[in-house]
């Protein structure tokens, strides 16, 4: 299966997306790795380099969207999410502006650079403040589709991406994309995994495991972690009686705590978290870093099968 | 500027200074003395400077101003109230639940903000984006925008002060309120931003120091500002926190406390006797 970084796919859709709709790309000093430079080459005129400084970054771009513009900013999911929280929360998603962030290498497939740059923490803080909207594609075609789907969208979307390549699942012929929808996309009675970003594929090779042994189970790609899906949570929980859910963050705050919210309130069933368990990243190879963390369809399935034990 | 008309200005100002005490006496909070600073250069913008029309505030070809200083919201609003945006006898419900006129300024509630401001350093930046927007589109209104001096201490400040000349946004002209104050006190003694102006010369912009309180020297920087081209222009106003109002003049103390009833009468007072001694000339 072909492999594509999620980062490189928001870069093809900057510049695809450029040539149709009037959008502005800023960026601090990171082009060449969140990829927006490949919409620099082709629309120098509407690129801006902000320097190191993303807090100035977030609040310009908040600026541009008062006069009309849509806008992108892009840097590390640390920075844009942590660094300039409070300018993304008071600048742009108070005055509910059209800035679009673009928060490449996130989660810890970031590999080498180690925990300071490994972002966990960012759906859980972006989720937090209103009129948010959160996008996790998972590969190649949905990150272009989300990127469009951002644009089309008006007000403040966080866009993650991540650095480290991950199988093409989905097909731009076919595949239909739209904020705020899960997507089932294999399907199941005895339990129902619910996956987003690069645990897509883990969760359809756990899935694709456990009918080996008899299982038949759910696989849901959520790739909106706000507003979240909540017919098909409770769909789910009403028909298979029992969810996992899988992303590449931190277990505390994303899209576990989104799914557990719905279900502790609507439908409760017994429920697992795959995730980062509220530990820092480290250095190393990012495929060594997602076994030592958990972040494997072994594990997925592992749990499935705890989960199964509960219900 | 005719005398008539600096007679005029100086009219309109002392009402906004009434209205920005009404404001912040009828919530029993809020920041006069930086309010009261840049009084007479909100009136010099909004009744002499921007193309502004009240009626249009969304304008897209009108000039931009952003209080980057935002929590001199009773200045700006009374400002807007007087020029026509909404009527002043909504000032009183400044603060006050289910009112627009928010605590700090609110570009999606209050009619004539033009950005959502309060959290200090980040105003500036915005009207860096506003100026780089009329670059991208060769448009050729004008973005204002007035910073605190304690404000400089804020790191977010220098990013955008060493990205608007680096753009070269000549359509931006930027205001230091240049009152020597912030809350714990002397700026010099909190955190010294100084000296200003070689700081900004340094970053590469046009500085010009003048007074706050005087029309026609403003008006002579801010004419000078549209004339440069190639960097934008900082004018560093020398001002006197708590201007026109005795007891509040160069005191700290006045930064973020209401007046009480009979400190907002005696304020009115020296307001109406300014403002009677105007009529007379
Ligand atoms: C980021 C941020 N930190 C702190 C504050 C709280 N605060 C409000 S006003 C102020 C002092 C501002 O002093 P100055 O810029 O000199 O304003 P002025 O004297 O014109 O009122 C502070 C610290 C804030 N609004 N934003
Ligand atoms: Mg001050």
């Amino acid at each position: 299966m072909a492999k594509t970084a999620t980062r490189e796919a928001y870069g093809m859709a900057l510049a695809e997306f450029g040539e149709s709709y009037d959008i502005v790309v800023l960026d601090a000093d990171l082009s060449k790795s969140t990829k927006t430079d490949t919409f620099k080459k082709k629309f120098p005129e509407r690129f801006f380099n902000t320097g190191i400084a993303e807090a100035n970054m977030m609040t310009t771009a908040a600026g541009l969207a008062s006069c009309g513009k849509i806008v992108f900013a892009s840097s590390f999911a640390m920075f844009a999410a942590g660094r300039a929280f409070e300018q993304v929360r008071n600048g742009i998603c108070y005055p509910n502006l059209n800035v679009k962030i673009g928060a490449t290498h996130a989660g810890i497939s970031v590999g080498e650079d180690g925990a300071t740059h490994q972002c966990l923490e960012d759906i859980g803080i972006m989720r937090t403040i209103p009129n948010m909207v959160i996008l996790n594609p998972a590969d190649k075609v949905e990150s272009i589709l989300a990127v469009e789907a951002a644009i089309k969208h008006e007000g403040p979307v966080y866009l993650r991406f991540g650095r480290l390549a991950v199988p093409e699942i989905f097909d731009r012929e076919t595949y239909k994309f739209e904020i705020g929808k899960g997507v089932e996309i294999m399907e199941g009675t005895d339990a129902t995994i619910i996956a987003t970003g690069l645990m897509v594929p883990e969760a359809m090779e756990a899935a694709a495991k456990l009918k080996g042994e008899g299982l038949s189970v759910r696989v849901i790609n959520m790739a909106t972690i706000k507003p979240i899906d909540k017919d098909i949570i409770v769909k789910a929980a009403k028909e298979t009686g029992a969810i996992v859910t899988a992303e590449e963050h931190n277990i505390i705050g994303g899209l576990g705590s989104a799914v557990a919210e719905v279900l502790a309130e609507n439908s409760p069933v017994p429920m697992k978290r795959v995730g980062t368990e509220d530990k820092f990243g480290q250095s190393g190879k990012p495929a060594e870093l997602l076994e030592l963390y958990g972040l494997t369809a072994a594990n997925i399935a592992k749990q499935v099968k705890e989960v199964l034990k509960m219900k | 500027m005719e005398t008539s008309r600096i007679t005029e200005l100086k009219l309109i100002a002392a009402n906004v200074r009434k209205d920005a005490l009404t404001a912040v006496h009828s919530a029993s909070s809020g920041h006069p003395g930086g309010s009261l600073s840049i009084a007479d250069l909100l009136t010099l913008l909004y009744f002499e400077v921007m193309n502004i029309d009240p009626k249009d505030p969304k304008n897209p070809d009108r000039d931009r101003f952003v209080l980057s200083k935002g929590h001199c919201a009773p200045a700006l609003y009374s400002v807007l109230a007087e020029r026509g945006f909404f009527p002043v006898d909504d000032i009183p419900t400044f603060r006050k639940t289910g009112s627009y006129l928010q605590g700090h300024p609110d570009m999606k509630s209050v009619p004539g903000v033009d950005m959502s401001s309060g959290s200090l350093g980040q105003g500036v930046c915005a009207a860096n984006g506003m100026a780089l927007a009329g670059k991208i589109d060769k448009k050729d209104y004008r973005v204002y925008t007035v910073l605190g001096d304690g404000e400089l201490q804020e790191g977010q400040v220098w990013e955008a002060a060493m990205y608007a000349p680096h753009y070269k946004l000549d359509n931006l002209t930027a205001f230091v309120d240049f009152n020597g104050l912030q809350i714990d006190g002397d700026i010099a003694e909190v955190m010294s931003p100084l000296p200003i102006d070689k700081k900004f010369e340094s970053f590469g912009w046009h500085v010009i120091v003048t007074d706050a309180h005087d029309f026609e020297a403003l008006l002579s920087a801010i004419n000078e500002a549209k004339e440069t081209k190639g960097k934008p222009t900082m004018i560093i106003m020398k001002s006197v926190k708590g201007k026109g109002v005795s007891f509040m003049e160069n005191n700290a103390a006045w930064h973020g406390s209401a007046p009480n009833d009979e400190q907002y009468a005696q304020a009115i007072k020296e307001l109406d006797a300014e403002i009677a001694k105007l009529k007379e000339a």
